[in-house]
């Protein structure tokens, strides 16, 4: 990854950005988020297999400072990130510059998020085998196999928030479980206050989740919260022909209505 | 290496101790092998899945002094009478924690000097009078593991009141350590033998990283430090190493339930939290991620030994496994040390 | 029952509810339990937790004088959760309190001086404490001055003690309202406090300063007291920060390693020099 050290040493030296946000060699083996300022620092840059933190999170942080310019290393999910970001009106394409890697890891570097759209359109972008087995798995289940598979995992849930956190798509302000007139969702982690939780995080990821799955390789339990919204994807798609992340105009499926709707109650 | 005496607790003894312990009406909770975690879980009889192995788990036994969601008490009201029914105190469970790492079992001297600082915490303090500590010697450790930095040993009994290492025979030595780990010898006496073993010899060497006291004294003026920034970017502000750690206490009080009728629950917190510390107002004190990282490091190093004489981390490594990100504490511990504290 | 569990509140009935001003009231609190009564006791400064069963607690000063017996009160903004149910209860309804908290001002080292008092806007009831247990040990101290503005004269809490101690002869009251704030008539000042207190350039001999109010009040107060000769040890405050617990346990109120709940909330403006701005 000479190359990628060495261009971001040159969009540093131009001062055609102030900040990278790419990966450094962490602890213990692991690849961690690094945040690179000055083109002396750019050598600790790495990008390997190890590097799968959806960096789109720091985007709508606002930890970075303002009026900076920032590239951010683009993995196929940070760029699919981004691009639903830029849809929802989070990102101004005027600060962001991106450096993605395709699957291949060469670097492409975008001119605008358009070109990664066009760039995401020309992938395939269909579900894997193994994210259809996983939600097969799921689908097989009895209505009573089902409920009781969440409930045993959910019971495990203490609240870390861990899987908010770590998800670009959750970039709310006022999360609705910090939101306590009315209290919304129980704060206590008991088994309620833990449904309440992620039903409502599934729901208001519906279909706005790129899958990435970040939420559950944060969760320090291992809880297998990305298949709600996985499959929340899936029947979005099947029901609507809506996928997050490919597209920078159409609008989000679940806050839209088209005339010619199949459904007649909505016209 | 010294040759000392033990009592010998054989393998083949583990199903009968155990069964004596459920059938007394002991709780115990072990450390349980689940596929290639091992975590601690409630067991009733001994079972090979028991792992007197491990590193360590993700999460401590915190939980059961100070659990996620504790209950205060019920409350009842109409306009003019209100009531409030306590739990029963005498009903609270007599747990057993078997194979706790000397990190884990040292954990409960932090925890019991905040709950006991100037205001006794019923609740903590009985579930802890009703707990038994049975420590396990580590014959492994791992890159997270620093216990050795702050001045607790892989095979050090503070904390337990019954002490086990496990020997090249796969028995355990064992050093009674307490009142009440002698109450659990008593009552099993026919269990225990006698043995000259080196204790020293079955343990784990674990490297020490940094000087405790040193770090205590660096941390000093080191409030506006510029290292707080540069190590908190990452940071994306969850819970995750607050909520396993085995003494972090920063807790909520919440009620749930209707006006007539509900109840006041205290539940786990983390001051990484944003809102934590959010005034009504709409001021916040601790606004930035980095201030909520020096909160975390600050109480922890200089705060609780400063006010209640005990340091509030054990080394166990849990936060730094469980960071979604990398923020590995020892090694921000080292740089702190390393770092000049101004511009 | 021995060991009290520190986490459960005393019952208190509601015995009168003054409305003070938009959104702003007061309960006079009195002990469902006799034995509670008997046993309970506060000194000036001190806080405690107030809370409605479903809702939960919410933290202020006790903001009557320890030396008015049988009742303790409160008065509060209607601002959450908390105090907006408290705001929806009713004479003759029960509350919790648990309480009290903190530490104290130093009334007792007073003895023979002058005070001081200068409040802003909904920080009067903390202080209203104070000045009720000095007024009631009047003969104790010199000459007493209060300074009190708020944002409008409908913001103004207490209006009845204001006029009581407008009358008294013994107190010297001056109240302030911001420009914009006045009605047509209003005998007051007009102005910010701290640009009235320096226009009224109270002595600073051998006298005591208590300030609270706003943060944006006690930031532009204090230079004005020093410019005024006032020593740093002599001027008192207190402080707020979120709290849930009141005793040091649930790791939200601390300011470096002084924790609000314990060690204040009533500092010196010298101790608060000491403090990290972390509040």
């Amino acid at each position: 990854m000479d190359k990628l050290k060495q261009l971001a040493k040159e969009l540093l030296s131009n001062n055609q950005v102030q900040i990278i946000v790419g990966y450094e060699e962490g602890t213990v083996g692991k690849a961690r988020p690094a945040f690179i300022s000055s083109p002396d620092q750019a050598d600790t840059l790495i990008y390997d297999e190890r590097c799968i933190h959806n960096l789109a999170v720091y985007l709508t942080q606002h930890k970075l400072p303002g009026n900076t310019k920032i590239a951010v290393i683009a993995s196929f999910p940070v760029m699919k990130s981004i691009i639903t970001l830029a849809s929802e009106k989070q990102l101004d394409e005027n600060f962001i510059k991106v450096i993605g890697i395709s699957k291949d890891n060469n670097i492409i570097e975008f001119k605008d998020f358009a070109d990664i759209e066009r760039y995401i359109n020309q992938q395939d972008l269909s579900f894997t085998p193994e994210e259809q087995a996983l939600i097969d798995k799921i689908d097989a289940m009895s209505m009573e196999e089902r409920w009781e598979y969440w409930q045993n995992e959910f019971s495990r849930c203490f609240k870390c928030y861990a899987c908010r956190s770590a998800c670009p798509m959750c970039y709310c302000t006022l999360c609705i479980t910090d939101f306590n007139q009315p209290q919304w969702v129980s704060v206590p982690s008991h088994k309620l206050g833990n449904f309440e939780w992620h039903i409502n995080r599934a729901m208001h990821l519906a279909g706005r989740c790129i899958g990435c799955d970040e939420c559950s390789r944060a969760c320090p339990l291992d809880l297998p919260i990305n298949l709600l919204t996985k499959k929340l994807s899936m029947d979005i798609q099947k029901q609507f022909g809506y996928s997050a992340g490919q597209s920078l105009t159409e609008p989000y499926a679940l806050s839209t209505y088209k005339p010619d709707d199949k459904e007649t109650f909505i016209r | 290496m010294a040759t000392e005496n033990y009592k010998l607790l054989k393998k083949e003894s583990l199903p009968a101790l155990f069964d004596k312990l459920t059938a007394s009406g002991k709780t115990i909770y072990a450390p349980v092998k689940n596929g290639e975690k091992t975590e601690f879980d409630v067991v009733t009889k001994y079972s090979n899945d028991i792992n007197d192995e491990y590193i360590q788990t993700v999460q401590s036994l915190k939980g059961t002094v100070f659990p996620k969601v504790e209950k205060l008490f019920d409350y009842k009201s109409d306009k003019t009478d209100t009531s409030i029914q306590e739990p029963d105190f005498s009903k609270f469970p007599q747990n057993v924690l078997w194979g706790l790492h000397p990190c884990d079992a040292a954990a409960f001297r932090p925890l019991d000097a905040t709950f006991r600082w100037d205001y006794d915490d019923k609740y903590f303090l009985t579930r802890m009078k009703l707990t038994t500590v049975v420590g396990l010697s580590c014959s492994k450790h791992d890159d997270y593991c620093f216990c050795t930095s702050v001045d607790i040993s892989p095979a050090s009994s503070d904390g337990s009141d019954i002490m086990l290492t496990k020997n090249k025979a796969g028995d355990y030595l064992v050093e009674i350590v307490t009142e009440k780990g002698q109450e659990v010898y008593d009552m099993a006496k026919e269990l225990f033998g006698e043995i000259s073993d080196d204790k020293e010899s079955y343990i784990t060497d674990v490297p020490k990283k940094f000087d405790l006291n040193e770090l205590n004294k660096n941390l000093d003026g080191s409030f506006e430090a510029p290292y707080w920034l540069a190590q908190s970017m990452r940071c994306i502000g969850c819970g995750a190493c607050a909520y396993v750690c085995p003494t972090c206490t920063c807790f909520d009080l919440q009620d749930e339930g209707a006006a007539n009728k509900g109840s006041r629950i205290k539940c786990w917190d983390s001051c990484g939290f944003g809102h934590f510390t959010l005034h009504t107002s709409g001021h916040n004190p601790r606004e930035t991620q980095s201030q909520r990282w020096r909160q975390r490091i600050l109480h922890k190093f200089s705060y609780m030994p400063d006010r209640i004489k005990v340091f509030g981390c054990m080394g166990c490594g849990r936060c730094s496994r469980a960071c979604p990100v990398d923020m590995n504490i020892s090694e921000n511990l080292i740089k702190i040390m390393e770092e000049p504290k101004n511009e | 029952m021995s060991n009290p569990n520190i986490y459960k509140p005393y019952l208190m009935k509601i015995d009168k509810v003054t409305e003070e001003a938009p959104f702003v009231k007061t309960f006079r609190l009195k002990f469902t339990n006799e034995e509670d009564a008997a046993k309970f006791n506060f000194k000036a400064g001190q806080f405690g937790e107030y809370s409605v069963a479903g809702e939960g607690e919410s933290t202020f000063c006790v903001a009557s004088s320890p030396t008015r017996d049988g009742y303790i009160e409160c008065t509060f903004r209607e601002t959450g959760r908390v105090t907006s149910a408290l705001a929806g209860k009713e004479e003759g309804e029960i509350i919790g309190f648990r309480g009290p908290y903190g530490n104290t001002f130093p009334i007792d080292e007073w003895k023979g001086k002058n005070l001081l008092f200068i409040a802003g806007g909904i920080a009067l009831p903390p202080m209203r404490c104070v000045i009720w247990n000095c007024l009631d040990l009047r003969e104790n101290f010199k000459d007493f001055t209060i300074v009190y503005g708020a944002k409008t004269v409908n913001d103004l809490v207490y209006k009845h003690e204001l006029k009581e101690w407008e009358e008294r002869p013994d107190v010297k009251l001056i109240t302030t309202v911001d420009p914009g704030g006045e009605t047509p008539d209003w005998k007051g000042e007009i102005g910010f406090v701290p640009t009235v207190l320096e226009k009224a350039a109270p002595s600073a001999d051998n006298t005591i300063a208590i300030v609270c109010g706003p943060p944006i009040m006690i930031k532009y107060t204090f230079p004005i007291l020093e410019k005024l000769g006032f020593k740093d040890t002599d001027i008192f405050t207190t402080l707020e920060n979120r709290m849930k617990c009141g005793f040091g346990k649930c790791g939200r109120c601390n300011v470096g390693k002084v924790y609000i709940c314990k060690d204040g909330p009533v500092f010196t403006y010298a101790a608060l020099k000491q403090l990290p701005a972390e509040y």
